[in-house]
């Protein structure tokens, strides 16, 4: 039998999980997204050494699972003498993983950008941050941004995996609730459904954001 | 106490490595199976069953692959199903891949005009003929790349099994890391090791996309 009314008593401990996952993720989101630009400019427009560094960088995070990722940054890291705590060290390989991604993913838009566009920008007298956000960038994204919100949604499901490290996130709200009630099934079925629920959640928020970034296409 | 030395850590590694191999080959011939039937399903014209495809690729895709793995091995046994950690890590594992090719292979389909299907049915071919003579071929040509692609993703998936205590590379490089205390040593190892796996399969892929972009 399933016992669904004994959580009730643990949705604080669930709230407060929610909260540091949710916390997280926009943290994340936000500066995996900026770092993925950064190296995606130096790959597409950089010199050869400085695009040799972002692609190693973007095949060793994106050919190593995550929770290693985490566990070097946690445990080897401090060897090193850099002592970080859970939290940092969760945020620190979230942003990395999803800079390294999106890398990717940001590179494809510039890529799709064609020379001629470019030129013809310059020739119509646009300044160069003009070009840069408006030619370049926002046409760039808006062919990129379905896969690049995906990928974020990705890497917020799989930050369940600092609950390893004791970051006391969502996956760790349940891991608790079951060692104290043993309703193991019951805690982890609520707990998926909200990561369920934050993950449509996410996606709707992301394509309104998509319709206002990109109202130019309508506008006119 | 023992004393691991280097060549002791490495083999105990690499000796590991065989089970995080042999999980992902079980969880991918898993996953392409009902991958399959969940293609298959939402190709029918039964809206219930495209419905259930449609359900399916939500809930699996929507959670994460570590919720998964808890609710099959920790919720499973709660519930009365005794099940070890390889079965749970090879069920979870398998929902998951599959989630996320029947998706995938999608869009492949997808990309093939629909007047194909149309024609087949005007030639008399019925639909599992269409299928496998007009849709498949071209398909799994479009198919391959990130189909081999994503198997990269399931090798990396299955570091999350070293957390309901399946012995592979990753629950190897942490059980040496408590009796040794070098973590930097032992991860940056860990690290290489899944790189070994997983580079030449994206190198692979990305070849494959080339070589289908240039013929066509």
């Amino acid at each position: 039998m399933l016992y669904f009314s004994d959580l009730l008593q643990y949705s604080d401990v669930f709230l407060s999980g929610l909260k540091t996952t949710v916390e997280l993720t926009v943290l994340t989101t936000i500066l995996g997204v900026i770092l993925g630009t950064v190296c995606a400019t130096v790959r597409q427009y950089g010199n050869r050494a400085s695009q040799r560094v972002v692609s190693v960088y973007v095949e060793l995070i994106r050919n190593t699972p995550f929770i290693v990722q985490l566990f070097f940054i946690f445990f080897g890291l401090p060897a090193l003498g850099m002592m970080l705590t859970p939290w940092q060290a969760s945020m620190i390989a979230l942003t990395i993983n999803l800079g390294a991604y999106s890398a990717e993913i940001i590179r494809a838009g510039l890529a799709s950008i064609s020379k001629g566009q470019v030129e013809a920008a310059k020739v119509l007298g646009l300044n160069f941050r003009q070009t840069l956000t408006r030619v370049i960038f926002i046409p760039a994204f808006e062919k990129i941004y379905p896969a690049l919100t995906s990928q974020c949604i990705i890497v917020m499901l799989g930050s369940a995996v600092i609950s390893q490290i004791s970051v006391q996130d969502l996956t760790y709200a349940a891991n608790l609730v079951q060692s104290r009630n043993f309703r193991a099934f019951e805690s982890y079925f609520v707990t998926a459904l909200l990561y369920l629920g934050l993950s449509i959640l996410l996606r709707v928020a992301f394509n309104a954001l998509g319709k206002r970034l990109f109202a130019y296409r309508t506008s006119h | 106490m023992i004393e691991f030395s280097n060549y002791d850590i490495l083999r105990n590694l690499l000796f590991a490595t065989q089970w995080t191999i042999l999980l992902s080959l079980a969880a991918f011939i898993g996953g392409t199976t009902v991958a399959l039937v969940l293609t298959a399903m939402r190709l029918s014209r039964n809206s219930a069953m495209q419905r259930i495809v449609k359900i399916y690729v939500e809930l699996f895709q929507g959670t994460p692959l570590l919720m998964q793995m808890f609710l099959c091995f920790f919720g499973l046994s709660m519930l009365g199903y005794e099940i070890s950690a390889w079965s749970a890590a090879i069920l979870s594992l398998t929902f998951f891949t599959s989630a996320f090719l029947v998706e995938i292979w999608r869009g492949c389909i997808d990309t093939l005009p629909k007047g194909q299907w149309e024609a087949s049915r005007c030639l008399g071919l019925s639909f599992l003929q269409t299928l496998r003579f007009i849709i498949l071929p071209q398909a799994i040509r479009v198919a391959t790349a990130p189909t081999v692609g994503f198997s990269v993703q399931v090798i990396k998936g299955t570091a999350l099994a070293s957390v309901i205590g399946f012995v592979e590379l990753t629950k190897v490089g942490t059980m040496l890391n408590n009796a040794t205390f070098e973590p930097f040593k032992i991860f940056t190892l860990v690290a290489l090791i899944y790189f070994v796996l997983c580079y030449p399969l994206s190198l692979y892929s990305k070849h494959l996309e080339k070589k289908f972009n240039v013929s066509r």
